[in-house]
């Protein structure tokens, strides 16, 4: 009887809080996976995570590194960094938060199950100072490790061994994890409700260490995975914000008087790459020589590709047409360098005929068509462009659970990819997409493997070049060596579209993160 | 009897395993979890470890039988995607699906019956005309086309319904049942709808050409000229000759409403197996997509082993077949 009676009035009081608390209804084409903020290196995972979890710096809305669990942080020498931690800081289960937290979070990240090796493979060792301060000590001089450490997310380390979470999930061994399905961060908001694949719920943090400017008392997210059902809640009001928003909706969503669409640059480039390494290519008609080894067949590609009619047809306008492998935003972009070659059938015709081409040629292509905006139509259109000038491209568009693992492996003479730097710096591009491929890693997603030793030596010394303005113009050196090899074909950074009720701000970073601490919507 | 029922057992154990392993050799095809599983900072030898740990470099054949040992034992392993147990995955997936294809059903046979004896008794009138005609769209029109019409006019213009999700559920035990809260039943209206319409309209179509055919029976004359009334001759005689085939059909009928319910799942966000498997498909989930196949394959069995109990206990022939083969 007593039992009865406090669950009424525990039911009372959240049904009077209810009439009260502001609750923000995000859908997403996707679920956030796990909350193990280790466990999957993903932007709507890292996003979501981020109001939940903290790491020791973060991004502030115009992308630059701002203090989150560290207030402070300065180089001791080339290869070792001082963080100064925050004071007074507690975990949403009322832990306060210390340097061992610090260690003991990159000690979790280096766990096979962990997904942020990336992150702290340049780490060496992270040494506690005192209660408050940590050194972390990299492997060879790294310039850019606070940008690297801003998705980086700081656990409890009471907590996670309470929990037996001492490590990220790993599926190989078949045991569940309670940080997967529970979570205890430093984060403005807390972890209510979680039901994967139909709701989670967070709360807000009311002991958060800072001011915030969200008046949110609760984020209720649901991914619906139907792009029709997603534009239909949201036309019948059963969601404040989604996204993606498809983008043939765009123009029906901002007729609606009390809905908006937020557009912005993303900072992904989608680009062209070609093999330019095999003596015969895979799929084509060409036999006995690669025609991509021949820069004028690479030129006359680029020139007979009409990126203006993509953007204008295919992305009905939500594209930024560009002649960089990086998009604005990420550190190294070079304004003064993003122009395209001109689009010229004629001029691509005599490049090909130059090159003894002069009938054409058929080539293989590889597209994913689930993966990026309007990905397979693109690579239709890129196919329609080439055929004006004797190209016969044989597309092969499929999901990208099957693509990837094909392009990884090589198995492709001509590919469309695209690429978000995760730490926002050009060198991550420079790395992964430019640089002569290694097996230690080095130009991994390179995956036609262009090749210039001038630019891999640039790269190298990129990683470690602490001068600032030097770093800049290697930068500048390296991209200018790739634009006139025309290495890969970039074609343009894909427009970000969020929508939602009127009555919400929001901000959107070009990193596709929505930190809910800076949302707000105004109550009736 | 029990000699039919073991035989029968045997037999769906083969075909599971038959649905198992076409499974795993479509599973070939499907693509590799690992890149989803790993970022896209992750190293070559990192990709290939976990390929190697998970047992995806072996040939098919190899993880076939690897899956079989362990899901004996009632293992189904994690899914890659979530980092869950499938068995706890499908157990919590399985209320909704099933909830959903018993509305279907239900709504398909109120409705079906009533239109079909119409159709048959009132043959040529325009509002049968009608029927026969919006059954033939019934027929025709694609489910999800269904789905999205009715979010569309319901939803967004009249703003009556709810367009996604299965709204508050409340939890009994294992159970989570969305028939306890108004919330609930608003959200399951649209979604069993567009699941019930395709059986609805089979079940019509069935029904007046059964009624057209038992009425034209001899039975039926001999009752007319009883001088019965015409209502105890239509449902206390023809109707009920009618059903037999109906109930047959309506049995079979439900395990591709649980099967197929996929679409309309997706459509309606509704957090079903369905939706669990599509889910799966576009990650390359190979655990759940394995389990949920072999479920599905569980179910049709079944259903098929109590359809073929049900002809036991209607027809005594096979009684007798069967007692006489006994002895």
């Amino acid at each position: 009887m007593k039992f009865k009676q406090t669950l009424l009035t525990v039911t009372l009081a959240l049904a009077l809080g209810a009439a009260h608390a502001v609750t923000l209804r995000v859908a997403n084409q996707g679920d956030v996976q796990s909350m193990d903020p280790h466990s999957l290196n993903e932007s709507l995972q890292l996003s979501f995570m981020g109001s939940v979890y903290e790491s020791l710096v973060g991004r502030g809305k115009d992308m630059s590194v701002i203090p989150l669990l560290a207030t402070k942080w300065s180089q001791t020498s080339p290869t070792v960094w001082r963080f100064e931690l925050r004071k007074g800081v507690k975990f949403h289960d009322g832990t306060p938060f210390t340097a061992d937290d610090v260690i003991f979070s990159f000690k979790r990240a280096t766990d096979s199950g962990s997904d942020m090796r990336g992150y702290t493979a340049p780490v060496k060792e992270v040494r506690k100072v005192s209660e408050l301060v940590v050194d972390i000590e990299t492997v060879s001089p790294f310039p850019i490790l606070p940008d690297t450490l801003t998705v980086f997310a700081i656990m409890s380390k009471k907590w996670c061994e309470e929990n037996k979470a001492e490590r990220p999930v790993d599926r190989r061994k078949g045991v569940e994890n309670t940080a997967s399905f529970k979570a205890n961060g430093t984060g403005p908001f807390r972890l209510k409700e979680r039901q994967p694949s139909v709701r989670t719920v967070l709360v807000r943090n009311f002991n958060y260490w800072d001011k915030v400017e969200t008046n949110i008392d609760e984020v209720l997210f649901t991914p619906i995975s139907s792009d029709s059902t997603r534009v239909a809640a949201l036309l019948s009001g059963e969601t404040d914000v989604m996204e993606p928003v498809p983008l043939q909706d765009i123009e029906r969503i901002k007729a609606s008087a009390n809905l908006t669409v937020l557009q912005g640059p993303e900072l992904r480039t989608i680009f062209l790459g070609m093999d330019q390494k095999r003596d015969e290519l895979l799929n084509s008609s060409v036999k006995g020589k690669n025609p991509f080894k021949d820069k004028r067949v690479r030129q006359a590609f680029y020139q007979a590709i009409d990126e203006e009619t993509i953007k204008a047809r295919v992305m009905r306008g939500a594209a930024a047409p560009t002649a960089l492998m990086i998009g604005p935003g990420v550190r190294g972009f070079l304004p003064d360098m993003n122009k395209r070659l001109p689009y010229d059938v004629e001029a691509a015709k005599k490049l090909l005929a130059d090159a003894g081409y002069s009938s054409g040629f058929e080539v293989g292509m590889n597209c994913p068509n689930d993966r990026y905006v309007n990905d397979a139509a693109i690579c239709q259109a890129v196919a329609a462009s080439l055929a004006r000038i004797g190209v016969k491209v044989n597309l092969q568009t499929e999901s990208k659970v099957s693509y990837f693992p094909k392009i990884l492996r090589r198995d492709t003479s001509f590919y469309l990819l695209g690429w978000t730097p995760s730490t926002a710096d050009a060198h991550d591009a420079l790395y992964n997409l430019m640089a002569t491929p290694t097996d230690k890693g080095q130009g991994q997603y390179n995956l036609g493997a262009y090749s210039n030793p001038k630019l891999d030596d640039l790269t190298t010394r990129i990683q470690t070049e602490t001068d600032k303005a030097k770093r800049g113009e290697m930068i500048r050196e390296a991209f200018k060596i790739q634009q006139d090899d025309i290495g890969h074909i970039p074609l343009h950074q894909q427009a970000l579209a969020w929508a939602y009720n009127k009555n919400v701000s929001l901000t959107q970073l070009p990193t596709n993160y929505m930190y809910f601490k800076w949302v707000t919507m105004k109550t009736k | 009897m029990l000699v039919f029922v073991l035989r029968r057992i045997v037999q769906a154990v083969i075909v599971m395993l038959a649905v198992a392993f076409i499974a795993f050799m479509l599973f070939q095809y499907v693509g590799d979890p690992v890149t989803n599983i790993l970022g896209q900072d992750a190293t070559p030898e990192q990709r290939e470890q976990l390929r190697v740990d998970l047992g995806l470099d072996q040939p098919f054949p190899v993880q076939f039988v690897r899956f079989v040992s362990k899901a004996v034992q009632g293992q189904f392993g994690l899914s890659l995607r979530q980092g869950r147990k499938v068995s706890s995955l499908i157990a919590e997936r399985l209320p909704a699906t099933l909830e959903l294809s018993f509305a279907a059903a239900f709504i398909a046979l109120v409705v079906g019956i009533p239109m079909g004896v119409y159709a048959a008794l009132r043959r040529g009138t325009f509002l049968s005309q009608l029927m026969m005609t919006l059954s033939l769209i019934g027929v025709s029109l694609p489910v999800f086309l269904i789905g999205i019409l009715l979010i569309l006019f319901f939803a967004v213009t009249l703003k009556w319904l709810p367009s996604f999700g299965r709204g508050e559920v409340t939890t009994l035990g294992f159970w989570s049942t969305g028939f306890l809260t108004t919330d609930g039943w608003k959200h399951l209206i649209l979604p069993s709808i567009t699941l019930a319409v395709f059986q609805l309209t089979l079940i019509m179509r069935l029904v007046r050409s059964e009624m057209l055919e038992v009425l034209r029976a001899d039975y039926i004359k001999f009752a007319r000229a009883r001088g019965l009334t015409n209502r105890v001759v239509y449902f206390g005689h023809a109707l009920k000759n009618t059903l037999v085939p109906v109930i047959t059909i309506t049995g079979l009928q439900l395990g591709s409403l649980i099967a197929f319910a996929i679409i309309t799942e997706t459509v309606f966000q509704w957090p079903g197996m369905g939706l669990l498997f599509i889910q799966a498909v576009t990650f390359a989930d190979i655990p759940v997509m394995a389990a949920y196949l072999c479920l599905i394959a569980l179910i049709f069995v079944v259903i098929n082993l109590v359809v073929d109990l049900l002809y036991f206990v209607v027809d005594p022939r096979l009684r007798i077949e069967t007692s006489a083969t006994g002895h």
